[in-house]
């Protein structure tokens, strides 16, 4: 499963890169891998306020739905609208081009509450 | 993914391990969920050709005269299929409630083959022998047969390069062929919606012809798609469409009975025919991506709810959710526009006539 330096982790597998305040989110190899093919995007609207580990997406599958958590607080700035036709962008390229949504983040301290790099990929072992 | 230590594993277990399939449980039985990824497999099934390992269902043969059990115990008229025909038809229990589906298969004027459901496999057994008077032999198969399906409209010309005569097969029946020197049953049926085969024999017929049709190119293809292929065709799944609860009245069956011959369960559901029915099994198409599932509500575009989703997930050819819901039947007519999803969050669809992916291959 591919990891990658200098982005933070969550729990249930979203990955967050922050450029000074703004955070871009999406969803882990792991978690596209489990998911499977991914058939559906529902993503929030642009200026919705999003709270940390709270749901604001959801992707469906050929295998199911899924929820999907915010990593860090703030204000959506822009949503990846490729992803509406396109929703295997998810599936062939999770860390660049199948990005989920962009976010001017509320509170940088929340980053200490995720994972790094190596502390996800801990994570993943222990998880199996 | 987990499976069950008690799981059954098919003779292709290890082909499937080999070729890095994602295995899934399934009716007691380990099997592969993917390989190469779903939605491809699709597309090699709609254009192409698959192959599916099917042999988790059960096979039963059945020695002796119609009269001696056979005859009741299913419900489709069989006493005048041709020999080599194959009929599909359901079992009942004696309220009338749907114990499987099968398919029956007139090997000889009193010699016959029932392919039932994995799951059901062994209760069907029990039920069929506590049916049938003494002198009839019955044996179950199921765990010396390995059933492949090969499926898709290139199949007829992959398989008919090493099985000479396939080509003259009509749709549901079915012959003995030569298969790498050995003689094994091969029908003209399947679950996809496309022309099919499906072929039962041992393990060292088939294990060798899978291999073959590896060589050949032919995509070994998962339970994953072969639900999105069978929803398309509005084909029933035991435990989904059709369960011990429900009369296949409801389920939109009522042509696969003999209403002019003793069955089990006849009574009960005559009694459901004279009254009218308060809900029907439909498809229906999703206006969006977004699929429905199984155990959604659905709801009339009021917000009123009429009835549940049985199956459902992603078409890829209409790249919309499809799915088979049980509706209050004054909502299940084809045009009638629906809602499904939940309380919270409602969807828009449509209920449309089955079956709703009609370009098939499956009669050319």
């Amino acid at each position: 499963m591919e990891v990658l330096e200098h982005y933070h982790y969550t729990k249930e597998h979203e990955w967050v890169y922050l450029e000074d305040a703004v955070a871009t989110v999406g969803v882990t190899d792991y978690a596209q891998s489990s998911l499977g093919e991914i058939t559906f995007v529902e993503l929030p609207s642009v200026e919705s306020e999003v709270e940390q580990f709270e749901q604001f997406a959801s992707v469906e599958s050929v295998k199911a739905a899924s929820d999907i958590y915010c990593p860090m607080s703030g204000k959506v700035l822009e949503v990846n609208a490729e992803l509406e036709e396109d929703p295997e962008l998810i599936n062939k390229d999770c860390y660049e081009s199948g990005w989920l949504a962009k976010i001017e983040i509320s509170n940088p301290d929340e980053l200490s509450k995720l994972m790094t790099a190596d502390e996800y990929t801990n994570f993943l072992e222990s998880i199996g | 993914m987990l499976t069950h230590i008690a799981d059954k594993q098919t003779a292709l277990y290890r082909e499937h391990l080999r070729l890095s399939a994602q295995m899934t449980s399934f009716g007691g039985w380990t099997m592969p969920l993917k390989y190469s990824g779903i939605l491809s497999e699709y597309a090699e099934t709609r254009e192409r050709v698959a192959m599916f390992d099917t042999s988790h269902m059960g096979e039963f043969l059945i020695n002796g005269a119609l009269t001696d059990g056979l005859d009741r115990i299913v419900t489709p008229k069989i006493h005048d299929m041709p020999l080599k025909s194959c009929r599909y038809g359901l079992m009942l229990n004696e309220a009338g409630g749907v114990k499987d589906d099968l398919l029956i298969y007139r090997m000889d004027v009193d010699q016959w083959m029932l392919v039932v459901n994995a799951g059901t496999t062994e209760t069907d057994a029990q039920h069929i022998q506590a049916h049938l008077s003494g002198h009839v032999s019955f044996c179950d198969v199921s765990s010396q047969t390995v059933k492949l399906d090969v499926q898709g409209p290139r199949s007829r010309e992959i398989l008919g390069s090493f099985v000479p005569g396939i080509e003259k097969l009509d749709y549901y029946t079915f012959d003995e062929f030569d298969v790498l020197g050995k003689n094994i049953i091969i029908s003209r049926t399947g679950y996809t919606g496309e022309l099919g085969f499906e072929l039962y024999g041992p393990e060292k017929v088939l294990l060798p012809c899978w291999s073959r049709l590896l060589e050949m190119g032919v995509q070994p293809a998962g339970l994953g798609v072969r639900d999105i292929l069978r929803i398309e065709m509005g084909y029933p799944l035991y435990g989904h469409e059709i369960n011990e609860d429900m009369s296949l009245l409801e389920a939109g069956l009522g042509r696969f009975v003999d209403w002019d011959k003793d069955f089990i369960g006849k009574a009960g559901l005559l009694k459901l025919k004279a009254e009218t029915l308060p809900q029907k099994s439909a498809a229906l198409l999703s206006d969006s991506r977004r699929a429905p599932r199984c155990g959604h509500v659905i709801f009339t575009e009021e917000g009123e709810p009429v009835g549940k989703v049985t199956s459902g997930t992603f078409s890829p050819s209409f790249k919309k959710g499809v799915g088979l819901a049980l509706v209050k039947t004054e909502f299940g007519k084809p045009g009638q526009k629906i809602l499904f999803g939940s309380q919270g969050q409602k969807e828009k669809g449509t209920i449309v006539r089955r079956p709703v992916y009609q370009q098939g291959s499956l009669k050319d």
